[in-house]
């Protein structure tokens, strides 16, 4: 394995001992009652990092946001930005803005007004808030829409509205709640390439939080995957995909086929692992696990390949099954092979050619096989 | 029958069926107008032509109290005869003695005053029902309606008990020491203004907790978020959005305040000058039908305008509930 580095070749901050973190959550512990929103955590967040906090719905991703806003207080813990303890500071008097989800427009103010309203909250000279009102709508592309109501604009020009006004004050750190989930899928792709690329221009901090991981995988330098308030794993898109720390990541990020079964023999060079499924499987990302090891060993759809005919060598990493459901999707083709024990494989064949010279077929008897380095083995 | 006119199918476009149940729908929403329409005619048009009527009239020592009266039985000459008779004399009078205008400038003045005094009343009492947890919301809003199940003016007359020299009030300030002369309240301006904001406060809260409740609260949030305290983004957003409740609240008391007559009559005593009162004067003490009723249509006639008002922002509120 190479490098599962970030998407900006040169950034990442989180590797180097000697950078300074922007945001630090320190054992953050945020109580509602007798629920726990979020559970003793901690977080580093660095400047200029485009951050994405990814959970299912009640994981606590956005109650972390609000109180990097100051609309929530931690029960516990400390949050810190850029060295300063945030406790205490209400929401008017942090250096972070937020776009909120609904967008939260003032309804009864036009599109300028909205943008203009932080600035003026600031104290700033007319002519200059003209000026940065201007420099914002240009960035927005909203120009001509300067006068209209927010009820008068589409949704999606409503999202823009609300960036621009949220990034008009020139925060620190700009905080996302679901920034997307209001748009329909073509505009949420377009708009999500628009972000990075804004983020970019101003060079600010983003924390964006998101219940849709293909959001996160393609804005996010890192990405923090929440369960039911902790930290599962933050890494890269890259590191969370291909080298998902447990099994609740692997299976919360992407498609993946686990294997469940003891490790049978470490080497220098990787483990061999006896499945409970009956394959026997070797590979060179063993990780810390020991040899007894009882671990899940993951590959995702499209590492595994399928084949009529049995692979070179059908020792290890490849198993004999049947063709049970076949899910054309266009650019791919994800077949559902069972195994002789009843396991379910799902592999994924990208459709490169437009005619295959080895169609497959339900109930057609076929190979699935996969690489030493296909996979990774999990511990947790 | 206003079920086609209602349902979408009698709204949409299309087929033969389609425009069938349009048509019909046509005739349904016409039908459907009509309703109101006739209710209007019959029970505000009439009676306000025969009032307007009377206030052309001349009081007369008869049954009923003036002239000319219309007698079909004298036929169309006798009755063009009778309409000559009619003059504006009534209204003349009206300008002539400044008893009325006064009467009416301290009712507008008085009505503006407790409307104030009950918007401010309403305001806080509103917002906190807006702001209460769901569950509460019912129960209080339960709370604000409920004194409208005893009599207005029984609850009128209970102001007195409370408010007179040997009254609750001075009982209760009197023991607590807080005074040590009983407070002159009853009949004066200020017992007026206790008497019309406590019988009109459920008209100023319900319209503002409906413009209150229906705010989203992220707005103050992100309000506070650009930089924006807690007191000023009230003035900067909560404020300008409520101001549909607002406008409704204030003619719903104002114009119903104007037209008092039990309140200045039970708490305002004798030297009150209120155009309800007068109007009652005029029609029960001195008999004069004429001029009561001249007075109430030149009542009428200054309420219309804040009406038309009250109107036209039910209208905007409506288009921005869209």
């Amino acid at each position: 394995m190479q490098s599962l580095g970030s998407i900006r070749r040169d950034f990442a901050p989180w590797n180097d001992p000697a950078a300074k973190p922007y945001i630090v959550f320190d054992q953050v512990t945020k109580r509602f009652g007798d629920f726990t929103a979020v559970n003793n955590l901690s977080l580093s967040i660095y400047e200029r990092e485009f951050f994405a906090l990814l959970g299912a719905s009640g994981c606590g991703k956005s109650t972390l946001l609000r109180m990097l806003a100051g609309f929530e207080e931690p029960t516990s813990g400390r949050i810190l930005l850029d060295g300063q303890d945030l406790r205490g500071i209400p929401p008017y008097r942090r250096p972070v803005n937020m776009m909120f989800q609904s967008y939260a427009l003032f309804p009864h103010m036009t599109v300028e007004a909205n943008i203009a309203f932080g600035l003026k909250q600031e104290g700033m000279e007319a002519s200059r808030i003209a000026e940065r009102v201007a420099e914002m709508l240009k960035l927005v592309k909203l120009e001509q829409f300067a006068k209209r109501k927010p009820h008068q604009l589409s949704g999606g020009q409503r999202q823009r509205v609300a960036l621009a006004r949220s990034v008009a004050k020139r925060p620190k750190v700009l905080l996302l709640d679901e920034p997307l989930g209001a748009l329909d899928k073509k505009l949420r792709e377009e708009t999500q390439f628009e972000l990075m690329d804004l983020q970019q221009k101003l060079g600010l901090t983003f924390v964006v939080v998101t219940h849709d991981q293909e959001e996160a995988m393609t804005m996010a330098d890192r990405i923090a995957i929440l369960d039911k308030g902790e930290v599962m794993q933050v890494a890269t898109p890259a590191e969370v995909y291909e080298a998902p720390g447990s099994r609740f990541v692997a299976n919360f990020v992407g498609n993946v086929n686990m294997f469940e079964g003891t490790v049978t023999a470490r080497d220098a060079t990787g483990a061999t692992i006896n499945s409970e499924s009956g394959i026997a499987i070797r590979t060179e990302n063993a990780g810390d696990a020991q040899s007894g090891a009882k671990v899940a060993y993951a590959v995702r759809p499209e590492k595994i390949k399928v084949s009529s005919r049995p692979p070179m060598d059908t020792s290890t990493n490849a198993a004999e099954g049947e063709i049970y459901d076949i899910a054309y999707l266009g650019d791919m083709t994800v077949y559902y092979v069972k195994l002789g024990n009843g396991l379910m494989v799902k592999a994924a064949t990208l459709n490169s050619a437009r005619l295959t010279d080895d169609p497959l077929t339900w109930n057609d008897r076929a190979w699935i096989s996969f690489r030493p380095d296909s996979g990774v083995v999990l511990t947790r | 029958m206003s079920n086609s006119a209602l349902s979408p199918a009698g709204t949409s476009t299309g087929s033969e069926a389609g425009f069938a149940t349009r048509l019909l729908g046509g005739a349904a929403k016409r039908l459907v107008i009509a309703v109101p329409y006739f209710w209007l005619l019959l029970f505000f048009l009439v009676p306000f032509i025969i009032v307007f009527k009377i206030s052309l009239s001349q009081t007369a020592i008869a049954m009923p109290p003036y002239a000319p009266v219309f007698d079909l039985s004298e036929g169309v000459s006798g009755l063009v005869d009778r309409l000559g008779e009619l003059s504006f004399d009534n209204y003349l009078w009206l300008v002539e003695d400044a008893l009325y205008f006064n009467a009416y400038v301290s009712s507008l003045v008085i009505a503006a005053i407790s409307t104030i005094l009950t918007l401010l009343v309403g305001y806080p009492i509103a917002y906190g029902m807006a702001r209460a947890p769901a569950t509460l919301r019912p129960v209080l809003l339960m709370l604000v309606i409920l004194p409208f199940w005893t009599s207005f003016l029984i609850r009128v007359y209970a102001w007195i008990g409370i408010l007179k020299p040997e009254g609750l009030l001075n009982q209760f300030l009197l023991a607590v020491g807080i005074i040590d002369q009983p407070l002159i309240i009853m009949n004066t301006h200020t017992a007026i203004f206790i008497g019309i904001v406590y019988s009109y406060l459920p008209f100023m809260v319900l319209p503002l907790y409906s413009a209150l409740e229906k705010m989203d609260y992220s707005l103050i949030e992100a309000a506070q978020d650009l930089g924006c305290p807690p007191m000023s983004a009230f003035w900067k957003i909560t404020f300008p959005l409520s101001l549909p409740g607002v406008v409704a609240g204030c003619l719903l008391v104002f114009i119903p305040a104007v037209g008092e007559f039990v309140i200045p009559d039970l708490l305002g005593g004798s030297q009150t000058l209120m155009i309800g009162k007068t109007l009652w004067n005029e029609f029960f003490a001195n008999r004069d039908w004429p001029v009561s009723s001249a007075v109430a249509v030149i009542l009428l006639l200054l309420l219309v305008v804040p009406i038309v008002l009250f109107q036209n922002a039910q209208a905007r509120a409506q288009e921005q509930g869209r």
